[in-house]
């Protein structure tokens, strides 16, 4: 159980929805009428993914001081050598994959709130790949709750680590 | 403009070409704003050599975003009260999606009227790469 805090800033909501090249204004003008018509700047529905930002572990981000597994001098940082062996994040040489996410909004989330985000294990399975392999699946709640203690928006995602390179 | 519960039917299809010919910067650009920098979608040296894919791949989120993007334009703002599904193939750079939702049910409670969707993306060769379903709250 981790709990972290989450500020929802009016110009990562910006970037955020330009990624998905939504450019939609109730993402970043407050005097839109779009804005208006919700009580000013809200999140778009999958914005919550981006708490990674204020998750000081996040794996999937460069830290100062920290070797990073991407390339740079050779293939990738945990390669000293051309031609050894490296890996791909998951353990075993395998991958971890995002298999499924579900959310349920209880309201809009709001440029300026600050959320606090606690997240919980749910279940593990395993299941034989199409293409041969053991697949691990585990499940992650998170809920994120406003000041108050109000539950905004829950979230229920399910990763799936592979031993195997997986392509289609 | 959010969607008129009064015109909506069980079975309609709402869809919308959510990206053409996706690129590696878009891919970069939704790392940067979710803060995922896994090189398996932004580093093609690693994402080739270490990881043994044929390129980068977009983030299942990204899809998942693309999606979202649809689901907002045809219902409205602030509109979504569930939204989900799985991640059923990867997404390539040069992909194009497009996104649909099919009205499962209506139904009405207290006044609020609340609409369910299947939800499914597909690629150019007619591929799903997210099914799932979402629900909104309507007028």
């Amino acid at each position: 159980m981790t709990a972290e805090r989450f500020p929802i800033e009016a110009g990562h909501i910006m970037a955020f929805a330009r990624a998905l090249c939504d450019d939609n204004p109730v993402y970043y003008d407050p005097s839109s009428d779009e804005a208006k018509a919700v009580g000013g700047i809200i999140a778009p529905p999958t914005f919550v993914q981006a708490s990674a930002q204020f998750d000081p572990d996040y794996p999937l981000r460069p830290k100062p001081g920290e070797v990073w597994f991407g390339s740079g001098a050779t293939p990738s940082g945990r390669i000293h050598s051309e031609g050894a062996a490296g890996d791909s994040g998951g353990a075993n040489g395998g991958t971890i994959l995002h298999a499924e996410q579900h959310y349920e909004y209880h309201r809009p989330i709001r440029a300026g709130e600050v959320l606090t985000v606690s997240v919980h294990s749910g279940r593990t399975w395993e299941k034989q790949g199409r293409r041969g392999g053991l697949l691990h699946f585990g499940e992650s709640i998170t809920e994120y709750c406003a000041a108050d203690g109000e539950l905004v928006v829950t979230a229920r995602s399910v990763g799936v680590r592979t031993d195997q390179t997986v392509r289609d | 403009m959010a969607l008129d519960s009064a015109l909506l039917r069980v079975g309609d299809v709402h869809e919308a070409t959510v990206v053409d010919n996706l690129t590696r910067t878009q891919i970069v650009q939704y790392a940067g704003a979710s803060g995922d920098y896994n090189p398996i979608h932004t580093d093609e040296v690693f994402a080739t050599q270490v990881a043994g894919y044929p390129s980068v791949f977009a983030h299942g989120m990204l899809t998942m975003g693309l999606t979202g993007r649809m689901l907002t334009d045809y219902v409205g703002d602030g509109r979504l009260t569930k939204f989900g599904g799985r991640f059923t193939a990867q997404v390539w750079p040069g992909d194009t999606l497009i996104a649909s939702a099919t009205v499962s049910a209506i139904e009405e409670d207290d006044g609020v009227v609340v609409a369910q969707f299947d939800v499914a993306t597909r690629n150019q060769h007619n591929v799903a790469v997210f099914t799932g379903s979402a629900s909104a709250r309507l007028d």
